[in-house]
Parts: C-alpha cells; structure tokens; sequence
C-alpha cells in the first residue's frame, strides 16, 4: 500500500507495539499477559509494517525467516519443558531460580516458565508472520 | 442467559450449514469459520456462566478470596481458536491457490483428481460456467 | 519412567526442528529424519517392553494430579499402535531418501513429516480428550501440508476436498467436546469412565456418542462419511499418500475404539449396534468402490476403506474375541497397506504410468519386487498363511461366535472381491507385457535409487511374514491388549490412582 501517512506512522507505530509486546510477555509472570498475546501485539506491529512498507520491506527488516523464528520458539519451549527432567521432576514442572534471594529476600526470579513463554511469543511471532507474509504474497 | 446463548449457537449454526450447502468453495470455507465459532460458543456455554472474579489469586495469598469463574473452558476456546485460526488461514491460500490453478471455485467442477468415467470432462468441460466462480469470490 | 512416554511424542518434534532449520544444506535434512527415525523405533520399543512387564502406566506433566493437569497414558494398545506408528515412519523415512524431490525437501517435506509422527503419537499416547482434539490438528496441519506440498494441480484439487471435509469434523469433535464437558465437568478420559455414568440424562450422553462417532467417523472414513480418501490420497507422491494410508485413518479408528471401549459403554446395544451396520456397509462400498476403479493407488485407496470395515466390525461386537481380531487387523493392516502404497510408487517409477492399462510387465523385468507385492496383496485379502487370514479369521469367528451371520458372510464376500481386486493388479501391472515397450524397455532405476526404495518394502514385506508364520505370540499380545480395552479399571487406576 503506498500511503505516505501510513508509511510515516508505522514506524513509529511498529517500534512501540514492539516494545509494548515485550510489556506484555514479562507483565504475564503474575497478571494477565504473557507469551501468546504479547507475541500477537508484536505479530500485529510487524504486520502493519508489512502493510505499509510491502512483504519485502518487512522480511528484509525481520532479518531471519518467519518459520524459523517459530521452530527456535518452538524449541525454547520444549528445552522448557525437559529442564524439569533434569531438575527430577515430572515434564513441564516449573523450575525456579531466585537471583539474588535470601533470607526473606525474594530476589529476582528466573524460571523455566518464563523460557516457556519466550518461547510461546517467538512461536505466535513466526506462525502469524509466516502466514501473513504468504498471503500477502500471493494475493 | 444460557437460553439466549443457546439460540445464538443454533442461528449461527443454521448460518453457516446454509453457507456450507454453496457449491462455491469460498463460502463453504466462510461457513464452516461459523461453525467453528459457534462450537466455541457451545464449550463456552457449557463450562456455565456465572458472575464471578477473573481467577488470579491476589498478590500475598494462596488462593483467591472470592468465587472465581471457571477458567477452563477459556482456556479450551483459547486453543480451539488458535488451532480454527490457522486452519482457516491455510485453508483460506488453498482455496485461492485452487482457484488460479484451476480456474474455478465450483466443487462439482473440480474434477481433476477424479475425472468423470466419460473421459476429459476436468475443470475445462465447465467453461460455460466459467464467469460464474471469479463474481461470486468477489462478492 | 516419565520419560518413555514423552519421547515418542518429544523426539518427532525435536527432529522436525532441527530438520527445518538444516533443510537447505543438501542431504542433511533426509539422514537426520532416518536417524530420527531410527531413534523413535528404539524409543517405542522400550515403551512398549515397559508396558508390557509393568501394565498401564501414566505421567502427569506437569505434577498436576489426574483430572486436573494433562495426562499421557500407555497401555498395551497405546503402545503397539506407536510403534507401528514408528515402524511404518522408518520405511517411509527411507522411501523418502529416493522418492522426494529436492524442491518437495526445500518447501518443508521432512520436517512436515516428522510433524505428522508427533500428532500420530501423541492421539496415542494422550489421556485426555482435549489433548487428543489437539493432537488430531497438528496431526491434520501437518497432512494438509504434506498433501499439498508442491502444489500440483491435482494436488490442491485433492487437497481442497480433504481439507474441507477434515474441518468439518474437527468442528464436530469439537462441539462433541463441548457438550461432553457440560454434562460430566471433566475431560480426562478416565475420569469419564466413571463420570460419564454417573449423569442423570443418559439420551445426552448417547446423543454425544453419536456426535463422537460422527467426527471419528469422519476421520476414519467409514461408510457414509468416506469420500474425501478416494479424492485425496492418490494425488500426492507416494511417500507421503504411504504414511496417510498406514496411519492417518488409523487414527480415527483408534479414537473410535478408545472412546467407546473406555467412556461411552452404557447403551452398547443401540451405540455399537449402529457401529455395525456403518462397519458392514464401510467393507462393502469400500470393496465393491475398488473393482469399479483402473489406476493402481485408486483401487488400493478404496480398499483402505473396506479394511476400516474390518477394524469397526471388531469393535461394534464388542466380545473379547472380535476386540483381539481388531487390534490384530490394525497391527497387520498399517504395515500392510503402507507397504503396498510404496509397492506402487515402484511400480509407476518403472512403468512409467498409474494406469493398469498402460502399465505391465513387472514381473519380467523384476521379480523380486513381484513378490514382494504379491506378500502384502494377499495378506490383505486374507490368504493363508498371511497375516491377514489371522486377523480376518478372529474377526469372522467372533461375529459366528454371537450369531451374526449376515455380518461374517459380508467380511467374507468382502475377502472375495479383495482377491479380485489384487489379482486385477496383479494381472494388469506384472503379468501382462507392458503395452508400449512389449515388456522388454521398462525403466531401470540407478542402484541407490533401487535400494531405498525396496528396502523398505522387504522390511514391512517380511514383517508381514513374521506376523503370518508366527501369529502366536501377537495373538496372545492382542487378547492382552484387548483385555485392558474390555476392563479399564487398571488404567483409570493408572491415571488416577498412584502418581509414577
């Protein structure tokens, strides 16, 4: 589409609904948020710059193919899921590791359950891009 | 409430088994996303409805304080609609591949992996028709 | 032992990543899928030792106890249909090595593939009905885009039928689901062993059985609902039509045996009294479909459905004997049938065409693999010794067995036509001369092109020998399977009972 409004808000536009997405993904470890919407938002921003900028544009800017951001997020998730087993729990247990924590200090927490997520929002970024990027192109 | 609920998957499913009866592909496709959604709407309606809180336990808690809604069947329409979503999509770039490659959008014109007994037949057989299909996809 | 049950299901999956991410540095991606392969057979075999020596055994992901969380179980027939999902995805995955082109192996074919295997083990593997819906759509995304993979004209012809019809009953079983969960509040299929009894208005539950059987049908093409698998699955290459014509409607039988062994068996009388009559009618058209037809995977793809007739005509009886009948003729017909598909894809390489017609002279220029079609052919019209006669003959004496003769003289006639059927191609692709050439000129294929090609087929070719020579050990595996499907109690007890 060549819109010169479109093509001068949309960079603007893409920047923050990328950032909000990240906003989203870590906001999700204790309120509403998290992995699959906030990869949507970002899916969303790259879209419309797709829209405005055209697919090649768009993939030229997202550097690596759509499907194999998906596949990486893919495997960030299953790794997820098998770090429980080396933990000595059942698939899919949450593994915590508080940095920093100690007597009654909670410290920072990382867990395998935010690998999960990351990997959840990679997934969503990759699928709906890939898809979106092949129906663009054909049409 | 479970009664208008209830009504509204029924109108939706009358909708779209109406669409789906098309010989057109394209609205058959359209019919069948109404029927997806009126399958969400069921699971919707039979995990119950009830006025309650979003259930996320309260900073500092073990367990919410109020009675909370069931969040399972969410969670199922959740995935249900991902997994609709890319179906629809895929299905949505075969039906358009289909119809450049074979010119048609009319099912029983579609006979190229199952040609009449008589012989050519095949997607050329219909031209007559032809004009039909491209005015009823714009539509 | 966790473990073992998510690996069939995780290493799929694993393989399928790595695949697509090497897919354009030349020959990995296909030696990786065999390795993987090779991997998953290992894997389904020590699952299936496991359950054999401990009985049913389940894992909770997560920690989540039984109802709550999500559930993967094994029991016998859990087990043995993964690793003839394994067996018949390492004959495909060496097949694979000379049938795919490179442009197939660029667009995703391997990785697609290994995609397929996941959703296949994991419907085996899951204890839960959401999950199974789940693991049916990565199983279907993953056929829709191996079906249509390379976008030939037939292909998307085909493809838009398969995929429409697909949909279709995957919005049924959703909606099956939906209601089920409304009258009972679980899904856990052993919790619904119990719960399903349990709700006041039996008519709903047997009104979402019907629902059920419906949406499997569907995906297992029987009788009325079968006409998206003659459309579909001759238009691929042959690779992939192998795999879908082993597993996929397999599948649907398996759903079909789980759920009506396991939650719906209150009203069996008017249930598997209409499983039946689908199952006497699913063998006829199926048969009397496949003499009408004159290309080799045509004819073979109206007979997949006539041995789905088979495999719901062991589980409408519902007798001890017909249930070990139907495991015995999933086991036997998934190797069966996968191998005369590659069988095909041989024969079309050498004689350049499909068509019986303007095929022949086979058995001249090759005649090993003239036996090595002849073994599956005749198995699956139930020959003796073959495996097939075994697994016809439990299923006919146990339909004798309750009096339903009407029944046993249909898989009898049904047996008839099959032998017509494959003596046709027999007849027309290896005994006649070819029609052009005079039987002398049929394409030599270069040697490595010859090897991972047959190679596969002698594989599943002497596996069907194994099963018809020494059919005692598999019968009583079967009667033990078939024991744990008639009496759930040890694997709701698994489920629900003692975390593993």
């Amino acid at each position: 589409m060549n819109s010169l409004i479109l093509n001068a808000a949309t960079r603007i536009l893409v920047a923050l609904m990328l950032l909000f997405s990240v906003f989203m993904l870590l906001r999700g470890h204790n309120e509403p948020g998290g992995g699959f919407i906030g990869g949507l938002v970002a899916a969303i921003g790259l879209t419309l710059y797709a829209i405005g900028h055209g697919t090649r544009e768009a993939r030229r800017a997202l550097r690596a193919d759509p499907r194999a951001i998906a596949m990486v997020g893919l495997a960030l998730a299953i790794l997820a899921a098998v770090l429980a087993v080396i933990g000595g729990d059942p698939f899919f247990t949450g593994q915590w590791l508080f940095i920093g924590g100690g007597e009654g200090e909670k410290g920072l927490p990382i867990s395998s359950v935010l690998l999960f997520d990351i990997g959840v929002y990679l997934v969503v970024i990759g699928s709906v891009l890939a898809i979106v990027f092949a129906l663009e192109d054909e049409v | 409430m479970e009664v208008a609920l209830a009504l509204i998957v029924g109108l939706l499913v009358a909708c779209s088994i109406y669409l789906m009866l098309s010989r057109n592909v394209l609205r058959f496709i359209f019919g069948l996303v109404l029927l997806s959604n009126s399958a969400n709407l069921t699971i919707f309606t039979a995990g119950r409805l009830t006025r309650a809180e979003p259930p996320l336990v309260p900073s500092g808690l073990p367990f919410p304080t109020e009675l909370v809604a069931n969040a399972l069947p969410q969670a199922l329409i959740l995935t249900a609609i991902v997994i609709g979503f890319g179906l629809f999509a895929f299905s949505l770039s075969l039906v358009f591949r289909a119809y450049r490659e074979l010119g048609t959008l009319d099912s029983d014109a579609m006979r190229l992996a199952e040609p009449r007994p008589g012989g050519e037949a095949e997607t050329e057989g219909r031209d007559a028709e032809q004009p039909e299909a491209p005015r009823s996809a714009a539509s | 032992m966790s473990w073992l049950l998510v690996a069939p299901i995780m290493l799929p999956i694993i393989v399928a990543i790595l695949v697509f991410l090497v897919r354009e540095k030349g020959g990995w991606g296909r030696w990786l899928s065999v390795v993987g392969c090779v991997l998953h057979l290992a894997v389904s075999i020590a699952l299936l030792l496991e359950v054999w020596k401990q009985g049913v055994i389940a894992a909770q992901m997560g920690g989540w106890p039984a109802p709550f969380g999500i559930t993967l179980v094994a029991d016998l027939f859990g087990a043995v249909m993964v690793l003839i999902a394994a067996i018949t995805g390492l004959a495909v995955a060496v097949y694979a090595l000379a049938d795919i082109d490179r442009r197939r192996e660029l667009l995703g074919y391997h990785a697609l593939f290994q995609c397929l295997l996941t959703g296949v083990c994991g419907a085996f593997l899951t204890g839960d009905l959401f999950n199974l819906y789940v693991w049916f759509e990565v199983m279907v995304i993953a056929s829709f885009g191996l079906l249509v993979l390379g976008g030939d004209k037939e292909q998307l012809d085909g493809g838009v039928k398969y995929v429409t019809l697909n949909l279709i009953s995957t919005v049924l079983f959703l909606a099956a689901i939906g209601m089920l969960y409304g009258v009972t509040g679980t899904l856990n299929m052993a919790d619904l062993h119990t719960a399903v009894g349990e709700v006041e208005n039996q008519g709903v539950v047997v009104m979402i059985a019907v629902l059920f059987m419906i949406a499997f049908g569907i995906k297992s093409a029987v009788f009325p609902l079968f006409f998206w698998l003659p459309a579909a699955y001759h238009t691929p290459p042959v690779a992939v039509s192998a795999v879908f014509a082993g597993l996929l409607t397999k599948v649907g039988v398996y759903a079909l045996i789980r759920v009506f062994t396991l939650i719906f068996t209150q009203d069996v009388d008017y249930t598997h009294g209409i499983l039946l009559a689908v199952a006497a009618f699913t063998m006829l058209t199926g048969v009397l479909g496949a003499a009408a037809q004159t290309e080799f995977r045509k004819i073979l793809s109206f007979h997949i459905i006539s041995q789905i007739g088979y495999m719901v005509l062991g589980l409408a009886l519902y007798t001890p004997l017909a249930l070990i009948g139907a495991v015995f003729y999933l086991v036997h017909h998934i190797i069966v049938k996968a191998n005369l598909f590659l069988v095909s894809g041989v024969a079309r390489r050498m004689t350049g065409s499909e068509s019986l017609s303007l095929s022949g002279g086979l058995y001249a220029a090759s005649p090993l693999l003239a036996i090595l079609f002849f073994i599956p052919a005749f198995s699956l019209a139930g020959f003796p010794p073959l495996s097939g006669f075994w697994a016809k003959y439990l299923l006919v004496k146990a339909s004798l067995d309750v009096g339903h003769y009407v029944i046993a003289a249909v898989a009898l006639v049904t047996g008839i036509l099959t032998v017509f059927s494959m003596t046709k191609i027999w007849a027309a692709v290896f005994w006649k001369p070819h029609p052009e050439t005079n039987g002398s000129g049929l394409v030599r294929l270069p040697r490595q092109e010859w090897l991972s090609l047959v190679l596969p087929i002698g594989f599943l070719a002497g596996l069907t020998l194994i099963i018809g020579f020494f059919p005692e050990p598999f019968y009583v595996f079967a009667e033990r399977a078939a024991n744990q499907l008639l009496d759930p109690s040890a694997y709701v007890a698994a489920v629900t009972g003692a975390d593993s």
